[in-house]
């Protein structure tokens, strides 16, 4: 309780300063406005829809590639670890496109596929699937041999062995790689809704843009505030205690 | 239980002239050569040493994880070609898997034999956690058990297939010496109950002349095997008795005097 209190307590005493700031006027107010201008914003655009529907539709997009991501990643990962060539070739694939900052798959999404609802799928799957399948492979080859000596002991092999005990003996590191997948997929996804304006639909890195084309600075920060409440809540209550359950049931260490 | 005299029982693993060498960057270190023994029957043979390779290798030759390089072993007559539940292994550390508890960990070496209904398997893992001592644990995971509890889910499931063959590789090693002695009179009383041979390494002189029927001092760089112990005393056998001590101290000078 103490926690939580000195928390809240900390980001009151943040939001006082804030507004003291803006009123000694120390910047111009179409650059820094102040929390109540923010929160105005916020209440307004609730209010009307807009940012509700900017979250779900940046939600949306999210999930559909990410899934995606999932269902091509870790059978992937789970090849990459099973077959030497194809660590030796898609693994050197994977690493590089991993390390590819998300935000430059934009140009080319958008000569492929237009300013359209396809690009942002995929430069969502682009962003996640290649850390969910190395999250996976390192999962698998961190399996500790002495469990798969045990599991062939008691006689297991081929299919059996995978499915029953590499798969679950792996899923903390899996877990992490869907961690770290998701996160590279919302930085990929909020990029190219900055820089792409599809009129099918407005995410809130849209929002953003247009925030930012018609100067109201309220509604730049205000936004961005929605982006990083939203990537914490689902951090922290979906992908977090998940992953300490798992590395404290299976007694692993993070990678 | 009266002394047994091992020769005219049937031979149960033969190993011949077995030879395996690890290489390392630079080195290259002999970790077996030219082993030849014979287990027979329901024997508890004891390979005994200094903590290095030789010992867990054989054993692991025997299991089928691995496959030398010269010789052959045979179990009941056929050559070992991979692991399989008719040479149970139990390991220094339990390897249990992690997202099943102990009951999950039984009912997993039981599942791969087809030839059982659900029932049989439940009932048959619910008379080795009994056997064991860990009825109240049977939904505790791993992560909840101390390291002697662990060792006895391991055991229960190294059993419940029951196999013909128990190989274990330092099993006691990482417990406490309370815990060892009593898995000592539970080791010896399953064996009573039970025919079973079991070929069991360690590097503790004194649980190897309180357990084995006989024991094999092995060498390290190269692995031999250089002397062999017979120990006909009456079983079960505590670990404080004289002629426990006696014998391990006959095999202690033994070790001494080698290196």
């Amino acid at each position: 309780m103490i926690r939580w209190g000195s928390a809240i307590l900390f980001f009151i005493v943040l939001l006082i300063i804030w507004q003291k700031l803006v009123d000694f006027g120390l910047w111009p107010p179409y650059l820094i406005p102040s929390p109540s201008e923010v929160g105005d914003y916020l209440v307004r655009a609730t209010e009307d829809g807009t940012l509700l529907m900017a979250c779900y539709v940046t939600l949306r997009r999210l999930l559909q590639g990410y899934i995606f991501g999932l269902l091509f990643g870790i059978p992937l990962g789970l090849l990459m670890a099973r077959f030497q060539l194809l660590h030796d070739t898609m693994g050197i694939i994977a690493l590089g496109l991993q390390a590819l900052p998300s935000v430059c798959w934009a140009p080319l999404a958008i000569l492929w596929f237009g300013q359209t609802e396809k690009a942002m799928f995929f430069i969502v799957v682009m962003g996640s699937v290649w850390s969910i399948s190395l999250a996976t492979e390192t999962g698998v080859r961190h399996v500790p041999v002495l469990w798969i000596h045990a599991a062939k002991t008691m006689g297991a092999k081929g299919l059996h062995l995978w499915l029953k005990v590499i798969l679950p003996a792996s899923l903390p590191f899996v877990i992490s790689g869907m961690k770290q997948g998701w996160a590279f997929a919302w930085r990929s996804l909020m990029a190219a809704e900055v820089y792409i304006t599809v009129l099918t639909g407005f995410g809130l890195g849209n929002l953003l843009h247009y925030g930012r084309e018609l100067h109201v600075m309220e509604a730049v920060i205000g936004v961005m505030l929605v982006i990083m409440a939203i990537g914490l809540i689902i951090d922290q209550l979906a992908f977090s205690p998940v992953e300490h359950w798992l590395h404290r049931r299976w007694g692993t260490k993070k990678v | 239980m009266s002394e047994l005299d091992f020769n005219s029982l049937p031979d149960k693993i033969i190993v011949e002239h077995v030879s395996k060498h690890f290489r390392t960057d630079n080195r290259s270190m002999q970790v077996l050569e030219d082993i030849s023994l014979t287990v027979k029957v329901s024997e508890f043979v004891c390979l005994l040493g200094p903590s290095g390779c030789g010992k867990t290798t054989l054993l692991n030759l025997i299991a089928g994880f691995e496959f030398p390089e010269c010789g052959k072993i045979f179990v009941d007559g056929k050559i070992v070609k991979e692991p399989g539940s008719d040479r149970m292994v139990m390991f220094q550390e339990s390897a249990l898997f992690p997202w099943l508890d102990t009951m999950g960990n039984i009912l997993f070496s039981l599942s791969l034999n087809r030839s059982l209904t659900p029932a049989e398997r439940k009932d048959k893992a619910d008379y080795f956690i009994r056997l064991v001592g860990l009825e109240k644990f049977a939904h505790a995971f791993p992560h909840e058990l101390s390291g002697g509890m662990k060792q006895r889910a391991a055991l229960a499931r190294a059993l419940a297939p029951g196999p013909q063959v128990l190989l274990m590789d330092e099993p006691f090693a990482a417990l406490d010496a309370l815990t060892r002695e009593q898995l000592y009179e539970d080791l010896q009383l399953i064996r009573m109950n039970q025919e079973i041979t079991i070929v069991f390494v360690t590097h503790n002189v004194a649980e190897a002349a309180c357990l084995g029927d006989r024991i094999l001092l092995f060498s390290s760089n190269p692995g031999k095997i250089y002397k062999e112990f017979l120990v006909k005393l009456e079983r079960p056998r505590d670990i404080r008795d004289l002629k426990v001590a006696q014998i391990a101290g006959e095999v202690t000078h033994h070790l001494r005097t080698y290196f």
